[in-house]
């Protein structure tokens, strides 16, 4: 059955987070900081207690048996991650710690042996620390210059402006799908297409993008794709990069170690294939299993189209809400049927950590500072806002007790 | 009443004393709280005797880091260079009189941070502030 934006179960859905039923302040968690981190879904949870319990052992390893069932598990749950980016292959999907992890990465192997002195990389002014700083140090190691692709006045990317620094012929765009403060979506297809025509590399940070998206990675036409595991509904410690394989192949090694390589002498060693050679060591095994179960259950119970669409309905619901909240004002995009979240915003009189710990008194999470994104706030002229992020779990009643919670908070702050 | 956001810590952020900048300061220091990029400039004059004669701060912050440098920057004048380095914590939050949890720890000592820093030229590190460590450790030349 399709999922649409209509029939979707969000009662159904709820019971599948056991983190829901606490309370907090008295009142059961409105969980609105998915953007940092979602709440675990029960299908990953058990996948997690079930292999642990019963499976677990090193993989690539041993013929025992157990070792056998945890590398069919583990592997198990590389395809899982390929079919729901649509990655064209399994190959291309490397296991890693988290999305920060998949984009240093990339700057480490790929960045050091294709960016030299004066070479360029693009970066955008709304990317997340994990998407600035591993190119600023490419550049600090290799002496390459770095250029800033700027957005408007609404909060999207500037497109003209891009086309412009896409001209001085960089190396590399490093993008994020959306933004983790603005609740913007980038025309990643475009963009990767504009960026491939003046001969960019283009590195996605799809930490924000593959919770809230359907996802083609092969259709989107960017060379590198990032995720995160406990953004997806899984565990920490466990991401993806997803990278194309010519690309790949061409890579040397990011970290040395057991696993990554095909032979080791006194002399020297030879690397395994991919994506093993960017696997050192032994990995996050269960981590990797719970990811793969949150995955699977987010396709098969919902379908990745109806995420989206809830995700919009709530973020619409939550923008016409705070625009009646008074002396409240939202950064990123206006009202609009794409609209994605998070809803960054500014309580005029009281600053976010305020408002941050007025909210958990009424049992409303919502994160406050600066979002790992220090260059987008200097952009906005703020040092820091609060966010309200969503997940597949998030109400439209959820986002009431947010405003009511505003008002308190006015109330208390004599506004 | 509200415990955090009592009437004095509001009053102290709406309308924090000694907000500015001191002319032609001996001493000045610019930190941020990394953990929400809340910012604090705070400048200071010595007299003869190398007591603090004027203070100053300014920048954006939360209602417990403007309050708290509010608050302390009011009791500095008169204090000699090595009895700032002395101040402990403690004397913080009893000018802020509220009990501060561990996740706001860090907005209540910025200033004393900074301060401190000014009055030694450096950097003043105590581990993780608030939880352990202590500041008149940070204090030594």
């Amino acid at each position: 059955m399709t999922v649409t934006a209509e029939t979707f179960p969000i009662a159904r859905v709820r019971e599948q987070f056991p983190l829901l039923a606490r309370e907090i302040g008295g009142a059961p968690v409105a969980y609105l900081d998915s953007g940092a981190s979602a709440e675990r879904v029960l299908a990953s949870i058990e996948a997690v207690d079930d292999y642990e319990r019963h499976h677990h052992s090193n993989v690539h390893r041993g013929s025992h048996t157990l070792s056998a069932e945890a590398t069919a598990a583990y592997e198990g749950a590389r395809d899982t991650v390929a079919r729901h980016i649509g990655a064209a292959d399994r190959r291309e999907v490397v296991f890693v710690r988290n999305a920060t992890e998949a984009l240093n990465l990339v700057a480490r192997a790929w960045g050091d042996a294709n960016v030299g002195a004066g070479d360029r990389v693009l970066l955008t002014e709304m990317e997340h620390h994990s998407n600035v700083v591993p190119w600023q140090q490419l550049a600090e190691r290799v002496g390459a210059e770095i250029d800033w692709a700027p957005i408007d006045a609404e909060g999207l990317l500037d497109l003209d402006a891009l086309r412009a620094l896409l001209e001085r012929g960089p190396k590399v765009l490093a993008v994020t799908q959306v933004s983790n403060v603005l609740g913007t979506e980038n025309p990643l297809a475009e963009i990767a297409a504009m960026a491939h025509e003046a001969g960019a590399v283009v590195v996605a940070d799809g930490a924000q993008g593959a919770p809230k998206l359907p996802l083609d990675v092969a259709a989107l036409g960017v060379d590198f794709y990032a995720i995160t595991g406990h953004k997806l509904y899984g565990p920490t410690g466990i991401g993806a990069l997803w990278g194309r394989l010519d690309l790949l192949r061409e890579m040397p090694p990011f970290l040395g170690g057991g696993s990554m390589i095909r032979k080791v002498t006194r002399e020297g060693t030879t690397y395994a294939d991919v994506p093993a050679r960017f696997e050192a060591g032994t990995p996050a095994i269960a981590q990797a299993i719970g990811m793969g179960a949150a995955l699977a259950w987010l396709d098969e119970e919902l379908g990745m189209e109806a995420v989206r669409d809830h995700e919009r309905a709530i973020a619409d619901y939550t923008l016409g809400a705070l625009a009646e909240v008074p002396g409240l004002k939202v950064f990123g995009p206006p009202r609009g049927p794409e609209r994605l979240g998070p809803v960054s915003f500014e309580l005029e009189g009281v600053h976010a950590h305020d408002v941050s710990e007025i909210l958990d008194r009424h049992g409303v999470a919502v994160r406050a500072g600066h979002h790992c994104a220090q260059v987008l706030m200097e952009r906005l002229g703020v040092a820091a806002t609060a966010r309200a992020s969503f997940g597949v779990y998030t109400t439209t009643e959820e986002i009431d007790r947010l405003v009511d919670g505003l008002e308190d908070a006015r109330r208390v702050f004599g506004l | 009443m509200d415990e955090l956001y009592r009437d004095q810590i509001l009053e102290h952020y709406k309308r924090p004393h000694n907000f500015g900048v001191v002319e032609g300061a001996d001493l000045e220091y610019e930190d941020t709280n990394p953990f929400c990029g809340d910012e604090q400039h705070v400048t200071i004059k010595l007299d003869a005797e190398d007591r603090v004669a004027e203070v100053a701060f300014e920048g954006k912050g939360c209602a417990i880091s403007t309050a708290a440098t509010s608050l302390l920057t009011d009791e500095l004048v008169g204090k000699t260079r090595e009895e700032v380095l002395r101040l402990p914590k403690e004397y913080v939050l009893e000018l802020l009189g509220i009990d501060i949890s561990a996740t706001r720890m860090k907005c209540a000592m910025l200033g004393l941070k900074i301060v401190k820093s000014a009055a030694l030229g450096q950097p003043a590190e105590w581990e993780d502030e608030g939880e352990v460590g202590d500041p008149t450790e940070a204090a030594t030349f």
